[in-house]
């Protein structure tokens, strides 16, 4: 294999990521420690800059595999790689402000380490590859989970997730191999091949299927691997539950829809149903445990949870419809929910509190904090003009395309249980009134910026959806 | 190119809305000031539209189109006819009035104007929408802001469940409405949202049959058909005036009118169905509604009840499926709008000098505030469907119609005609007439100079549709030719 420059273009968000990381980390060598947080610009600047300077390296309409058949150069891949890079700036920015987290070069760093993981768990094309891509995504973000070590909550967070984390990914390893033993490649588009021709008893499909939906249903905190998602986001530093609850489930989405669709095309009446049940199973366990919740980070976690289910549906629909409203549904719900926990990292690291307490009285406290934390939840709850709407209306047409009536049904009932506690948590904000003290809840430079991209993001988003929506079908169309 | 005056009433509360968050919030009479000045244009523009309707030519008029989603043929589209052209007037009139008694709202008053421009761009978007997408958008847009309104500026008792419940009501609707809506997308296999095209496409009978309750009920639960009424008296009493106006005047006729757009005239061969069956239902709301109305002690509350009697009128009259009882309904639609609105304003000019709804310890409001007294009498007359009022020309209607379809079931109707009697002269001569009781004597005044404005117009309005019914009627006509053609002539 000679290398000559072109090879270098598919992985050009890859190298410069890398490349920022080295920045980061050589500046905060050489940086006096009270600069150390504009480190967090460069990060999210850098961020930027990479998204910009990604242009180039589109790929183009015929998918192609790249360095040595590991990766795939594809439109799937470069939407997801924006999409991560885009969450790791905005959460550069929110965590420039919180204690013990914005004056940490090392917490930037794995921030973007793990961003890179993520960029390979979006364009691995074979098992070995995948499995480096998210252990490389996993293990920066178990540290950061527990990234405030004298916090208990938070050692405990990431205490947890490291346990859960590593038994779904043994467990899904041993899928993989299965996989290997069936068939003798790892290659993931010579495995749907081998396996259609192998004739291999339907029981031994299943068996693997199984394993590897442990270790993506933990990734996606689909039920019943959803457990460790509240506790995790509850003890971690809130940008980096929003990061977790974002862009790595979203990475999770991604290998979800490649292996599943690349894979097993043959079997898709198998995981297709078993998926279906998860989806039911996830958006009404996460809205229905969501509404008793009187931390906002546990609810944010529980209605994470139900967001997957409702992205799962776009997937079992099996149509091009399907994928395409799975990525747009994970485009917008990432820049929707970036958009709520950071809110919820600006609350809690003035008022010290994440409980609904801290959120009576918010919109007298602070009109513009409580706006955008309306327009987040609203976008949640699917309302109009909002973004969360269209990306809602899209998987349910979907599902109503495949005559999955019942899961539309499903699906529809279940977002009114999610307007219920959103609407709770703005009952607070704008109806309550804080007890005792009513000062202005002042919002960081860093933190204005990334919520005033977010809202704009959201309602653009839901009103002039035609290009975002024909980017995802492009994206989509790359799996077929 | 035309003039885009419909996407300029559409737009126009919304710009008004974001332009009174800049207002700062200490500001509080220019953030009224220019409400105000909102509404005015709001008005002028829905009058001067529903004026230029070129009734000889029927049809859809106004049309704009653009391309919105191509890829899944969703595009914005609105148009006027003779249906939606007096509820286009209909939200004018009342956003107008709504913000001209809304003039003494102290808390916030910013937000809550906001959020009541939000709310009546979605609803003027319903009212003109002629694709499928465009209507729900706007639909949950109208409906939203509902819930901050009642729930930050309504009434301290009831309001928190209030809001809620009536969010859920009818959220559980429309989403219920938006499966059928992708059921029949799908099914056309026209690759379009508009509505235009959807009427041709020739559903099956065995579709539509199963179709027609999910998007007729879902629309239908705004409108406040029976048995999904019953978040509506509770909203609109915990509701703030202006809000009410809104929600009883414009938002009810938004649920019967998408039941009408979406349900029966996509659907026609379901419509005829289930009708008949359905009418049974409008009738326990007719008659029901105006019982439970005359049994209430909240002046408040009476109104609301009356809504719903008032609204299953309507429903009655597209449940007949014939000229007489489409034409009726939809003057009534109409008529009932700004008649609510009126009462409910009433309701909130007397509150607010009383602090009291209890009707039994009102008494002689006419001597301090004549002219709301009179208001309060000419929206009775309507009510009772008394000729010579907007209301006569609305009901008479509906019960021709009604006699032609189903004999008895006008009959049984009919006693909701003496039973609004009663209450309306029960209020009449308890709160207006009578001695007034000392506790009121001395800190109840007459409304402001605004507040009689608003009245002024309101009833100015009942009165000439009901003397000059030609200003209405012909309009409405072209709209129920439209109607009867998609259901084969009936």
């Amino acid at each position: 294999m000679s290398l000559n420059l072109s090879m270098f273009i598919p992985i050009l968000p890859e190298l410069l990521l890398l490349l920022l990381g080295l920045v980061v980390l050589f500046l905060e060598l050489f940086l006096p420690k009270q600069a150390h947080r504009n480190l967090g610009w460069v990060t999210a600047i850098g961020s930027g800059l990479i998204i910009l300077l990604s242009i180039p390296a589109m790929p183009g309409a015929q998918a192609e595999f790249v360095w040595g058949g590991m990766l795939r150069y594809d439109w799937l891949s470069f939407t997801f790689k924006m999409l991560f890079l885009f969450a790791a700036g905005i959460t550069a920015l929110f965590s420039m402000n919180e204690p013990h987290l914005g004056r940490r070069g090392d917490f930037y760093l794995l921030m973007l380490a793990s961003t890179l993981g993520m960029m390979f768990m979006a364009s691995a094309a074979d098992l070995v590859m995948l499995y480096l891509a998210i252990e490389t995504t996993s293990i920066p973000l178990y540290i950061l989970a527990g990234f405030l070590v004298h916090d208990v909550r938070s050692t405990e967070s990431g205490f947890k997730y490291l346990l859960f984390g590593a038994m779904t990914s043994a467990i899904m390893l041993y899928g993989f191999s299965l996989l290997f033993g069936f068939s003798g490649t790892t290659d993931i588009y010579q495995l749907a091949v081998s396996l259609r021709q192998g004739a291999l008893p339907l029981l031994s499909i299943v068996g693997s299927i199984v394993l590897i939906l442990i270790g993506f249903g933990f990734k996606v905190s689909a039920v019943p691997l959803h457990f460790w998602a509240p506790d995790v986001y509850h003890g971690a530093p809130t940008p980096v539950a929003g990061f977790l609850s974002t862009a790595s489930k979203a990475a999770g989405f991604s290998v979800l829809l490649r292996v599943f669709l690349a894979v097993f095309p043959e079997v898709t009446l198998v995981w297709g149903s078993i998926l279906a049940a998860i989806s039911v199973a996830t958006m009404t366990l996460g809205n229905l445990v969501a509404l008793a919740q009187q931390n906002i980070k546990r609810l944010l976690a529980y209605s994470s949870i139900a967001h997957a289910g409702y992205a799962l549906i776009g997937l079992v629909s099996l149509s091009s419809l399907g994928i395409a409203s799975v990525v747009f549904y994970l485009i917008i719900y990432l820049v929707t929910n970036l958009a709520a926990f950071g809110i919820v990292s600006i609350v809690g690291s003035q008022l010290g509190s994440d409980e609904m307490k801290a959120y009576y009285g918010l919109s007298r406290r602070s009109p513009g904090v409580a706006l955008a934390l309306m327009v987040a939840l609203l976008s949640l709850a699917g309302m109009p003009p909002l973004g969360g709407f269209i990306a809602k209306f899209m998987v349910f047409a979907a599902a109503v395309r495949s005559d999955l009536i019942w899961l539309a049904f499903a699906g529809v009932l279940n977002s009114i249980v999610g307007l219920y506690y959103y609407l709770t948590v703005l009952k607070y904000v704008y109806l309550y009134r804080a007890e005792g003290d009513e000062s202005p809840v002042s919002i960081s430079r860093p933190s204005r910026l990334a919520i005033v991209v977010l809202t704009f993001c959201i309602i653009l988003l839901g009103t002039l959806f035609a290009p975002w929506f024909g980017w995802a079908q492009t994206a989509a169309a790359a799996m077929f | 190119m035309q003039f885009p005056i419909l996407s300029l009433i559409v737009f126009t509360p919304l710009v008004a809305g974001l332009l009174i968050l800049l207002i700062p919030a200490e500001r509080k009479n220019e953030v009224r000031v220019a409400a105000i000045a909102a509404g005015a244009i709001a008005l002028i523009l829905s009058t001067w539209v529903y004026f230029s309707y070129d009734i000889a030519a029927g049809g859809y008029q106004f049309v704009e189109k653009y391309t919105w989603l191509p890829a899944l043929g969703i595009s914005y589209h609105v148009g006027l006819d003779g249906m939606n052209a007096p509820l286009v007037l209909l939200t004018g009139v009342v956003m107008f009035t709504g913000v001209l008694i809304s003039w003494g709202i102290d808390d916030r008053p910013r937000e809550f104007f906001a959020f009541l421009f939000i709310l009546a761009t979605g609803v003027f978007g319903v009212f003109v929408a002629l694709d499928l997408f465009m209507l729900f958008f706007f639909y949950e847009i109208a409906v939203f802001p509902m819930y901050l309104l009642i729930s930050i500026w309504g009434w301290q008792v009831t309001r928190e469940y209030a809001a809620m419940k009536l969010t859920l009501y009818l959220f559980v609707g429309s989403v219920i409405a938006l499966v059928g809506a992708l059921a029949m997308y799908f099914t056309s296999g026209l690759n379009t949202f508009d509505m235009l095209a959807l009427e041709q496409a020739g559903f099956s009978a065995a579709f539509q049959r199963f179709w027609f309750p999910f998007v007729f009920f879902g629309f239908a639960v705004l409108g406040g058909i029976f048995p999904f009424h019953n978040w509506s008296p509770d909203g609109h009493v915990a509701a703030p005036t202006a809000v009410s106006m809104f929600h009883a005047g414009v938002l009810m006729k938004l649920g019967a009118f998408a039941a009408l757009r979406v349900g029966i005239m996509l659907l026609p061969e379901g419509a005829k169905v289930h009708l008949p069956w359905i009418i049974l239902l409008t009738l326990v709301n007719v008659v029901y509604g105006a019982f439970i109305a005359s049994v209430q002690n909240d002046f408040k509350y009476v109104i609301g009840f009356s809504s719903v009697s008032h609204m299953g009128l309507v429903a009655m009259g597209f449940a007949t499926l014939n000229r007489e009882g489409l034409l009726g309904a939809g003057v009534q639609m109409f008529s009932h709008g700004v008649m609510t609105a009126l009462f409910f304003a009433v309701v909130g000019m007397v509150y607010d000098q009383a602090h009291t709804r209890e009707i039994p310890r009102l008494g002689g409001f006419r001597k301090v505030m004549p002219i709301v007294a009179v208001a309060f009498i000419i929206g009775g007359l309507v009510s009772m469907g008394m000729p010579g009022f907007s209301g006569f020309i609305a009901e008479f209607p509906i019960f021709m119609g009604v006699w032609r379809a189903y004999p008895w079931v006008a009959i049984v109707a009919a006693i909701s005609i003496v039973i609004t009697a009663s209450y309306i002269i029960r209020i009449v001569g308890k709160v207006f007439f009578g001695e007034m009781p000392e506790e009121f004597a001395h800190h109840v005044h007459d409304v402001s100079v605004l507040d009689k404005v608003a009245l002024v117009v309101l009833s100015a309005i009942l009165i000439v549709v009901g003397v000059y019914p030609q200003i209405m009627v012909p309009l409405v006509e072209t709209g129920v030719n439209n109607v009867l053609r998609l259901l084969g002539g009936v």
